[in-house]
């Protein structure tokens, strides 16, 4: 059910004014349009968990948000488990760079949020506590948002997406802003519970060390127009560091180099 | 409720109290005073023991309750009339960037004409009672709503739509789970604020469409010459709109404490 495949996938934004009736093509027509994502191809097996790399601005997030249905590819498209997206669903949860939990409801009325339809309401409410429990805020239930430290937040937002049971959980810098410490843990805790559930998972970071400490597999793209500049299978065994781990050392220098930042300073 | 109350913010607003308690009693030295030295007779400044004594004496008799409840009336209704309207078209106004385009221009062309404006108008389709006055409360609460509402829905964070879309909401879900309770703590601001302005304007509307109310106990009481019963209406006017405003301050504090914003 997770397995994703995009296929040629291109995105323009474009001017109003020469907005397109027909075809339209973004080589013809340079300028005002600005082409976000150029022939993308890619495909994401089911359970793996993939980090997306690239250069602020270059698309990444306009990916993630294609693949999650709340974009449209000008061309191209973007199927999950065969289907293609049609829309935003439950199938596939969208967790927020900057908190997305609606600061009206409790916790567990978050973690509940997709979790409405069930009818038979002790099983709801066992259901949104075992949730709970998976991320560690038991006794936090009755807390609203903003009475909780950032990676606590996080971490309702985390169990509030678990908790439908989706094919595919799609993140976008899930650890930006927090501190050095609380990063550090929900790497640890995301990657045991992508572990545990085996879930498609999709992340963009603009952290290396992030998405090669984490994934199954790396992507690296380029500025814009966005291309794949590399990908590459992370099969290094866990737990990963880069001080004993020679190989996954020389790929982060490699990386580094590919996005044009200084290693070593 | 909230985990960071404490002490220190009890002891504030203890001394706040006492310290707005001075400036009151400040105004009645003041008041005595020039009562006392200026001059005028009691007829044109009547000093505050002339004037507690026939606030008693209007409340004793019947007049200060029966003129109370009349203004009370006339705004709870025409308060209620304005949110009854202006908070769902508020709403699809917000949501809805065509209606919007088309109803603004009006709604902002409506705004700037005082209610007072209207009393004419309100007298002749209405007639002399309570309606018109309710009608000129309902004016005059109804447009500050529906652009407090406008303004409410359009700042939502516009990720909590894509939850919403994420979680398959419905239309009606996205309402009762979205945006009324995302736009409450503005719309209870816009109360406040509103709750005031109908107010000020019911005691405008009595002085001329109707036969009870405060704003007729002070004009007739202009026209009996009797300013110490003109300094009781208004003495009323002012404790009601305090309590008034309290009443919605206090609805906002639980709101806005639940969730967060505001002082806490």
């Amino acid at each position: 059910m997770g397995h994703i495949q995009i296929e040629n996938l291109t995105k323009v934004f474009m001017n109003r004014r020469n907005k397109p009736r027909n075809i339209y093509d973004p080589e013809e027509h340079p300028g005002d349009n600005v082409l976000v994502l150029k022939d993308i191809n890619l495909e994401f097996a089911e359970g793996e968990m993939v980090c997306i790399l690239g250069p602020s601005g270059c698309g990444k997030s306009t990916m993630l948000r294609i693949i999650a249905g709340f974009d449209e590819p000008t061309y191209g498209h973007v199927s999950v488990g065969g289907k293609m997206v049609a829309g935003p669903s439950a199938d596939s949860i969208f967790v927020f760079q900057n908190s997305g939990l609606f600061p009206w409801m409790t916790v567990s009325q978050n973690v509940g949020l997709g979790l409405r339809h069930m009818d038979d309401a002790a099983a709801k409410a066992e259901k949104i506590q075992e949730y709970i429990e998976m991320v560690e805020l038991e006794e936090f239930e009755a807390y609203y948002p903003h009475q909780l430290s950032g990676g606590m937040q996080r971490r309702v937002e985390l169990a509030r997406a678990l908790a439908v049971n989706p094919d595919m959980l799609i993140m976008d810098e899930p650890f930006s802003g927090l501190d050095f410490l609380t990063h550090m843990k929900m790497r640890e805790e995301v990657v045991n519970m992508h572990e545990y559930l085996q879930k498609t998972t999709l992340m963009v970071t603009h952290d290396i060390d992030d998405a090669l400490i984490m994934g199954d597999r790396v992507v690296v793209m380029s500025g814009r127009p966005s291309s794949i500049k590399l990908e590459h299978k992370l099969d290094f065994p866990r737990p990963r560091d880069f001080e004993r781990d020679a190989d996954l050392s020389r790929l982060r220098s490699e990386i580094f180099l590919m996005l044009g930042v200084p290693y070593a300073v | 409720m909230d985990p960071h109350t404490n002490n220190i913010s009890d002891d504030n607003q203890k001394q706040r109290v006492w310290y707005g308690s001075i400036a009151f009693m400040a105004i009645v030295i003041l008041w005595e005073g020039i009562a006392r030295f200026s001059g005028w007779s009691a007829h044109i400044f009547p000093d505050p023991v002339t004037v507690v004594t026939s606030l008693f004496e209007l409340a004793m008799n019947g007049t200060l309750i029966r003129h109370t409840a009349a203004s009370l009336f006339r705004v709870t209704a025409g308060f209620y009339l304005a949110i009854l309207f202006g908070i769902p078209l508020g709403i699809l106004l917000g949501r809805m960037r065509s209606i919007r385009w088309l109803l603004n221009p009006v709604i902002q062309f409506l705004r700037p004409i005082s209610p007072l404006a209207w009393i004419p108008l309100a007298m002749l389709w209405f007639g002399i009672g309570d309606r018109p006055a309710i009608f000129l409360i309902f004016l005059s609460s109804f447009f500050p709503l529906v652009v407090s509402t406008i303004i409410a829905v359009e700042n939502i964070n516009p990720s909590y739509f894509q939850v919403a879309a994420n979680f398959n909401f419905s239309r009606r879900e996205t309402l009762a789970k979205l945006i009324l309770p995302a736009i409450m703590p503005e719309v209870i601001t816009a109360l406040r604020l509103t709750i005031t302005i109908a107010w000020l304007v019911v005691v405008a509307a009595e002085m001329i469409a109707v036969q009870s109310g405060l704003g007729y106990l002070i004009l007739d009481a202009r026209n009996a010459l009797r300013m110490d019963y003109v300094m009781d209406g208004m003495i009323v006017i002012g404790l009601i709109g305090l309590l008034l405003d309290y009443l919605m301050k206090r609805l906002g504090a639980i709101e806005s404490t639940q969730w967060g914003i505001g002082p806490h």
